[in-house]
C-alpha cells in the first residue's frame, strides 16, 4: 500500500524527469552565458514563450518533488530526526520550492518587460 | 640500507565490551600467517582471557569474521601480509561493527538474525513429503537470481560494513534483504505477500543507498546490492504467479 | 534472566530513540569508489537544495521588471558569485551523472557497481564545469 507512493518512488520517478530537464538546462546555460547575461536578452527569449514556460514548470515541479525526499533522508540518517515531523517539514519544503519556482517561471515568461 | 623484516608483529586487540580499549601484543611473525593464527597465538600463549570465535578455520563457516584494520573480514582467510602496507605497521583487530560486543572479539549476533526473520528470510512451502518434489528449472531467470545470492552463510561481514545499518537502526540490512530476494524468486515459497510487505519500506530496500560496501566486502563475492535493487524493482508487489 | 536478555528487553523498550548498537566504521572501511560516489551524490544534492531557493528567488526578481532584474544581474558578475555558479554547475553535472548511474543500477539488470559510471561522473562533471567556465570567459 505504501510502496506505490513511497518517498523512494517519488524520488526515482522525479529523477528520471529531472535527468532530461537538467541535461537541457545545462546545455542551454552553457550556450547562453557566452557573451554575458542581460535581463533584456533573457526576457526577450523567454517572454510569452509557452514551450519554455511549460518546460520550466515541469522542471520546477519535478525538483520540488525530488529535493524533499533527499533532504528527509539526510535528516533521518545524519541528524537522527525521524517520524511525522520530519516528513511534514519535507513536504513543506517541497511546497515552498514549487511556489517559489513557479513564481520564477511566471516572472520570466509572463512577467512585466 | 633496507631494514630486514622484523621478527615480531605488532598487534592491537580490542578488549572489553562496548566500552573498553585496545591492548598491544607482540606476536612472532611467521610465513603465511593469517589474522586468525595471530588471535589464536595470543589466546594460547600470551593472554588466555582473550575471547573470540572461530570454527572451521578454512573459510567455510564465517564464524571468525572480525574488523581487521578497519574492514570486516574473515580472519582465517586474511593473510597478515595482505593487510599491512608496511612490515612494521600495527595489525588492529576489533569485533564486527553494528552488533553489541559480548566480550573482546565476540559479538552478539541476535539482532542480525532477528532482522533476517523480520525480512521473512525463511522458507515456507506447501508441499508435504507425501507429494512429489517441486520441479524448478535451474536455467529459469528466477532460479538464476536465487542461485546468485543463495551461498550466503550469515557471517555478518556485509551487515558490519553497511553504513545505513549504522545510520538507521530499523534497516534490515544487506544479508537479510539478500536472503529475502532469493526467497522472492523461489517459486515454491508461499509467503510472498508478507515478505514483500516486510521489505518494501524504509526498514527494507528503500533505505539502501547503493553504498556498495556489502558487495565490496562479501567474502563469498555475493552482491547484496544487486539483490536489493531487485527488491526495489518489485515496487511493493509480489512476483507474478506467486503461490500465495 | 541472562545479561543478554536484560539488554534486549531494555533495547525493545527504548524503541523510539534506539540507535544501532556496537562499533562504527571509519574512513578505512569507506575508502572505495562506490562510497565516494554516494558521498559526492549526497553532498552535491545538499548543496543544490540549499542553492535552489536562492536561484528561484533571484529569477523571481524579474517580476519587478527588467531594470530590477538587470541590477540583480550586475551582482552576478562578481567573481565570488561566478565561482559559486561554476561550482554549482559542476555539482549539478556530478549529481546528474551519478543519479543516472543509480537509476541504471536500480532499474536495469545487474552489471556490477558500474564503476565506469563513477569515473564518468567525475570526468563528466569536470568537462561540463570547464565548458561552462570557458563559455563564460571566452
Amino acid at each position: 500500500m505504501k510502496a506505490a507512493v513511497s518517498g523512494w518512488r517519488v524520488q526515482r520517478i522525479s529523477a528520471m524527469v529531472l535527468a532530461v530537464c537538467v541535461t537541457v538546462h545545462l546545455i542551454t546555460m552553457i550556450a547562453v552565458v557566452h557573451g554575458g547575461l542581460s535581463a533584456g536578452a533573457i526576457l526577450t527569449r523567454l517572454h510569452g514563450n509557452v514551450v519554455w514556460g511549460l518546460f520550466y514548470s515541469v522542471f520546477v515541479l519535478a525538483a520540488a518533488a525530488h529535493v524533499p525526499v533527499g533532504l528527509r533522508r539526510i535528516a533521518e540518517e545524519w541528524l537522527g530526526w525521524r517520524g511525522p515531523s520530519v516528513f511534514a517539514v519535507s513536504v513543506l519544503i517541497g511546497l515552498m520550492l514549487a511556489i517559489a519556482g513557479l513564481r520564477a517561471v511566471l516572472a520570466l515568461t509572463g512577467g512585466p518587460l | 640500507m633496507p631494514s630486514a623484516t622484523p621478527t615480531t608483529l605488532k598487534v592491537s586487540v580490542w578488549r572489553g565490551a562496548d566500552e573498553g580499549e585496545f591492548q598491544r601484543f607482540d606476536v612472532p611473525r611467521m610465513e603465511s600467517q593469517t589474522v586468525l593464527d595471530v588471535v589464536i597465538h595470543i589466546q594460547r600463549h600470551l593472554d588466555a582471557t582473550l575471547s573470540y570465535r572461530f570454527a572451521c578455520r578454512v573459510g567455510m563457516c564465517g564464524s571468525c569474521a572480525m574488523t581487521v584494520n578497519g574492514r570486516a573480514r574473515w580472519t582465517c582467510r586474511t593473510h597478515v601480509t595482505k593487510v599491512l602496507r608496511h612490515a612494521d605497521d600495527v595489525l588492529e583487530i576489533a569485533p564486527l561493527n553494528h552488533l553489541p560486543v559480548v566480550k573482546d572479539l565476540a559479538t552478539d549476533m541476535t539482532g542480525f538474525f532477528d532482522k533476517w526473520r523480520d525480512a521473512k528470510g525463511y522458507f515456507a512451502g506447501q508441499r508435504t513429503r507425501a507429494e512429489p518434489a517441486a520441479r524448478v528449472d535451474p536455467a529459469s531467470p528466477a532460479r538464476k537470481a536465487v542461485d546468485a545470492g543463495i551461498e550466503c552463510i550469515g557471517c555478518g561481514v556485509c551487515y558490519a560494513s553497511c553504513d545505513v545499518v549504522a545510520w538507521n537502526p530499523d534497516y534490515l540490512g544487506p544479508a537479510a534483504l539478500n536472503r529475502a530476494w532469493t526467497l522472492v524468486n523461489d517459486v515454491r515459497d508461499t509467503q510472498q505477500q508478507a515478505r514483500v510487505a516486510a521489505i518494501s519500506n524504509d526498514a527494507g530496500c528503500h533505505s539502501c543507498h547503493t553504498l556498495g560496501s556489502c558487495t565490496e566486502r562479501c567474502p563469498k563475492s555475493l552482491a547484496p546490492t544487486a539483490s536489493i535493487a531487485g527488491l526495489k524493482r518489485l515496487n511493493g508487489k509480489a512476483p507474478q504467479g506467486a503461490l500465495e | 534472566m541472562s545479561e543478554l536478555d536484560v539488554s534486549h528487553a531494555n533495547g525493545a523498550a527504548a524503541a523510539g530513540r534506539r540507535k544501532t548498537p556496537g562499533r562504527r566504521a571509519d574512513a578505512r572501511a569507506r575508502n572505495h569508489p562506490a562510497w565516494w560516489a554516494f558521498l559526492v551524490h549526497r553532498l552535491s544534492g545538499l548543496a543544490l537544495a540549499v542553492f535552489l531557493p536562492m536561484h528561484f528567488w533571484a529569477l523571481g526578481t524579474a517580476l519587478h521588471g527588467a531594470a530590477a532584474f538587470d541590477s540583480f544581474l550586475a551582482v552576478t558578475r562578481q567573481p565570488a558569485f561566478v565561482f559559486a555558479e561554476w561550482g554549482l554547475v559542476t555539482l549539478l553535472a556530478a549529481h546528474l551523472i551519478g543519479g543516472v548511474r543509480l537509476l541504471l543500477i536500480e532499474y536495469r539488470p545487474w552489471s556490477g557497481l558500474r564503476k565506469d559510471l563513477i569515473a564518468a561522473t567525475a570526468g563528466g562533471a569536470l568537462v561540463i564545469g570547464l565548458a561552462f567556465a570557458l563559455s563564460l570567459t571566452l
